[in-house]
């Protein structure tokens, strides 16, 4: 249920290097008992493959092979940190260094779904073990011992009957002829010797982030490197008419320009111009101020959030197009409920807007492709070039960089591909596709806009007795659009005797995604507002209301309730939740939210003047994600980042929709929270006995309704409807 | 036309149009890579440098604007990656994706230097214009009282803003 059920089949492998060294790789298979939860990253059920490994040279060096993409997240340093645990060596005495692709050695080398932690907690252990077990065999054989009268420390073997020791760099080539172990008996350490895991450790990375060193995809330059801009149709899926390419070849810095055809693929190679030079600036110029292109624009083109809204209103009027679960009788308890709240939710399309903006470079040459990219699915990325190109996978090289953020824009390759075709077409030259902002903004696989019809009620003892949720979504084909649907589990279903989920959808042409914490980014809002509408029609203070709540939820329910309370009792007793008296304009909310696996649990504190200027103070967030914080140093910034990034969702961010194209252009239109906006955010861990899972997106979905219900607190007024800027706040 | 400008303490001569942003030249020409694209408009500050001391975003810096000017980039913020700020990054460990602090330890610099012990207002007014998208603004604020702190006890004023302490 919560997800540390899962099956793991492992394997080891050891390769010797060509300068002497070991390289060990620990594969392995996992198979999440709850595929729902890998929705986030495209996932079905299918088994997804691990690996780590560790190389050590015979001078000594140890390197760990850093395998995933590292968008921020702290996965560079983190996984890394699990390895060298169990090699039982100092993490001050370690090289860390990105991997490439490689499916050979590695597996699961994607960042999304918070799948990292759980996915690697005991793969990357395993392979650190194991690595240690043939070096400690390795010296059980030189010295005529055995392997139980050896014991380490800090990167040497000792033989303390003797007092012999050896670095592990002397055992290394003895070691790479040693037996594989079984990397699931391996033995491993008992958490209480855990000297790395659970200790603050500074990201590996931050000597060239503070010095500016060259890192991320934007910054890779290749001998002979040229740039790109391509330019596609406001319009999602519109095609290239014409286009003056004779002018814009003409254009200072322009080498070529060309039409690319491109697919009806929304996620993949669309139709546009690609403009090529040695200067990207002057490229970007002829693009603005001498590229023409006429455009057929397609069926999107009739698109608007304004016709959505309409669509919503009429679907609102009939019964939902599916349902989605029914649990006892609504329809009979409703009108007998003590109280009753009918009410409306929306929230906007948003765009993931990674300050890096998207960007890849290529080398097509000799039927080879080589990509430095920006990626959190490179694996997807290489299959989806393999196929554009005609060329197979393994002709296909790609480096990961670091990337200048992620939060699910780059699980989509549509970047990369474009590259791809690009560096084909300039076949022998390096060449660097780099998108504006706007490119950015314009073409995001956008957090779907949702409509919401509730209708809730509480007996005269103030339980929830009756839920009905009609979900207005979008959709494409037959299905949910990419991140638009809702599960039948999402809380409180099965905490409610009576309950109906339905579903009406509204066809999309506008490209949709994950955005971090996808579903639950909405839906938080939607479900954990009402239940403090709810509370309040309940007479019931909104805490001790989710509690009861969690209380009667049986086992049809997608969380694990006594967790949940558990993190719920720690945030009331953290912030003060009742206890703390609050000076007028001044309120608080709280609200949780599971997802990704992992419990939270928050409280904002809200100012609102009279004149409705709005203050967010400070939040206060318990979290369950398991028994260990495996680096708390970067999990505290991970969790402190969501939460903030979850109040710069609420307050003023919007992507709208007019004529099928997107209406903001930058962050002049778009506004990201700054550091004067943002509030003080206390984060507390609440350990549990389980396998530690994922934070990156768990902390994000309750800080917007928690700070809606503060809002609410103060001025009286409920926010049904996102960004909350929209509103006067005003009150008194 | 060439324009010729200070570059972290040396003379150097661009020859590029004069209406190109310092950005491209700094990043494209210059290699210099630690100055680092965001919006292009002046709106997220991750481009970050000083012109004569000053935080100034060198996407909307036309080339020809600099010349004779002392520009600064990320890279000539210290010779040794040991500038009070950059040694309170690690210890603080301020980033997450990283790729706005070249953008904040800039401004920041430029902050403490006009304003050697900032109040949390000071630093707020500073950085209004930085964006980190990640959200590390708790860690930032942090990492210049922490760098403030430093610079005024190698001073040996021993002067400290209230909130540092």
């Amino acid at each position: 249920m919560s997800g540390s059920a899962m099956e793991r089949r492992q394997f080891l492998k050891v390769t010797a290097l060509a300068g002497g060294g070991l390289l060990l790789s620990s594969y392995s298979e996992l198979v999440a008992s709850d595929a729902a939860s890998t929705g986030a990253i495209g996932g079905a059920a299918a088994p997804v493959a691990l690996t780590g490994h560790v190389r050590i040279d015979p001078d000594g060096t140890i390197t760990l092979m850093a395998q995933n993409p590292e968008i921020g997240q702290g996965v560079k340093t983190m996984l890394p940190m699990l390895i060298a645990e169990e090699l039982d060596v100092t993490w001050e005495s370690v090289r860390v260094e990105q991997a490439d692709l490689d499916t050979d050695l590695y597996s699961g080398q994607f960042a999304g779904g918070s799948l990292a932690t759980p996915m690697h907690w005991y793969p990357m252990r395993r392979a650190g073990a194991a690595a240690r077990q043939m070096l400690l065999d390795a010296a059980a054989q030189e010295w005529g011992v055995s392997r139980d009268a050896l014991e380490t420390a800090e990167g040497v073997v000792h033989h303390r009957a003797s007092g012999r020791s050896a670095p592990y760099g002397d055992l290394v080539t003895a070691a790479a002829g040693v037996t594989v172990p079984d990397p699931v008996t391996v033995p491993m350490k008992d958490p209480s010797e855990f000297t790395i895991i659970g200790t603050p450790r500074g990201n590996v990375d931050i000597d060239p982030i503070v010095t500016g060193q060259p890192l991320f995809g934007i910054d890779v330059v290749q001998p002979g490197m040229v740039y790109a801009v391509f330019e596609k149709c406001p319009v999602f899926g519109g095609q290239v008419r014409s286009a003056n390419l004779d002018e814009v070849r003409a254009a200072p810095g322009v080498q070529d320009a060309f039409v690319v055809e491109g697919g009806s693929d929304l996620s993949g190679l669309l139709s546009g111009v690609a403009i090529v030079g040695d200067n990207w600036w002057q490229l970007n110029q002829a693009r603005r101020n001498v590229l023409e292109v006429e455009w057929d624009e397609g069926d999107t083109a009739a698109e608007s959030s304004e016709g959505y809204r309409a669509q919503a209103d009429a679907l609102f009027q009939q019964p939902p197009q599916r349902s989605l679960r029914r649990d006892g009788d609504f329809e009979a308890a409703y009108p007998a409920a003590a109280h009753t709240v009918e009410a409306e939710y929306h929230y906007p399309f948003l765009s993931h807007t990674p300050l890096e903006p998207q960007n890849c470079t290529a080398l097509f040459q000799n039927g080879h492709l080589e990509f430095w990219a920006p990626t959190q699915t490179p694996e997807r990325g290489r299959a989806m070039a393999a196929e554009l190109l005609g060329i197979p996978q393994q002709d296909i090289t790609l480096h990961l960089t670091r990337m200048g953020g992620g939060f699910g824009r780059r699980l989509s390759n549509d970047y990369l591909v474009e590259a791809a075709w690009i560096a084909r077409q300039l076949e022998g030259t390096p060449v660097k596709l780099q998108w504006t902002r706007e490119d950015d903004m314009r073409h995001d696989f956008y957090r779907p806009a949702g409509y919401h019809r509730l209708e809730g009620g509480v007996d005269e003892r103030g339980r929830l007795v009756a839920w009905r949720n009609h979900f207005v979504s979008l959709g494409r084909g037959d299905g949910f659009a990419p991140s638009a649907s809702v599960r039948d589990t999402e809380f409180p279903a099965g905490a409610v005797p009576n309950m109906s989920m339905g579903v009406s959808l509204i066809p999309t042409g506008v490209p949709t995604g994950a955005l971090r914490a996808p579903g639950s980014n909405g839906l938080a809002f939607v479900y954990q507002s009402f239940m403090d509408e709810l509370a309040h029609a309940a007479g019931a203070d909104p805490l001790q209301f989710r509690l009861d709540v969690l209380a009667g939820a049986g086992p049809e329910t997608a969380l694990d309730a006594p967790r949940m309370m558990r993190v719920l009792e720690r945030v009331r007793e953290v912030s003060g939740w009742g206890a703390t008296r609050l000076p007028e304009g001044t309120g608080m909310g709280v609200a949780f939210h599971f997802s990704h696996r992992g419990y939270v649990a928050e409280v904002v504190q809200a100012t609102v003047s009279p004149e409705g200027a709005l203050t967010v103070d400070k939040v206060w967030a318990a979290v369950d994600i398991g028994r260990h914080i495996i680096n708390p140093l970067n999990a505290e910034n991970n969790a402190q980042g969501a939460i903030i990034e979850g109040i710069s969702h609420a307050l003023g961010q919007e992507i709208t929709i007019a004529d099928g194209r997107v209406a903001q252009s930058n962050f002049n239109n778009y506004p990201l929270l700054r550091m004067s906006q943002t509030p003080e955010v206390e984060v507390h861990w609440v350990e549990s006995e389980n396998d530690p899972t994922g934070l990156g997106e768990p902390p994000l979905p309750p800080a917007i309704p928690a700070l809606c219900s503060a809002i609410f607190a103060v001025t009286g007024k409920r926010i049904r409807e996102l960004p909350i800027l929209k509103h006067d706040l005003s009150w008194g | 036309m060439p324009t010729t400008f200070t570059l972290n303490g040396s003379p150097i001569t661009v020859d590029a149009p004069p209406e190109m942003p310092l950005l491209w030249v700094l990043r494209d020409m210059l290699d210099l890579k630690g100055t680092k694209f965001g919006c292009g408009i002046s709106q997220c500050g991750a481009c970050t440098v000083h012109v004569n001391g000053r935080a100034a975003r060198s996407c909307r810096v036309r080339l020809e604007t600099v010349d004779g000017d002392d520009v600064r980039t990320i890279e000539g913020l210290s010779p040794d990656g040991q500038h009070p700020l950059q040694v309170a990054w690690r210890e603080v460990d301020v980033p997450q994706c990283g790729y706005c602090q070249a953008g904040q330890l800039m401004a920041a610099a430029a902050l403490l230097e006009r304003v050697p012990n900032p109040s949390d207002d000071d630093i707020d007014a500073a950085m209004e214009r930085n964006l980190c998208r990640c959200g590390t603004y708790i860690r930032i604020r942090e990492g210049i009282h922490r760098a403030a702190r430093q610079m005024a006890d190698t001073a040996g004023n021993g002067s400290v803003p209230e909130e540092a302490k």
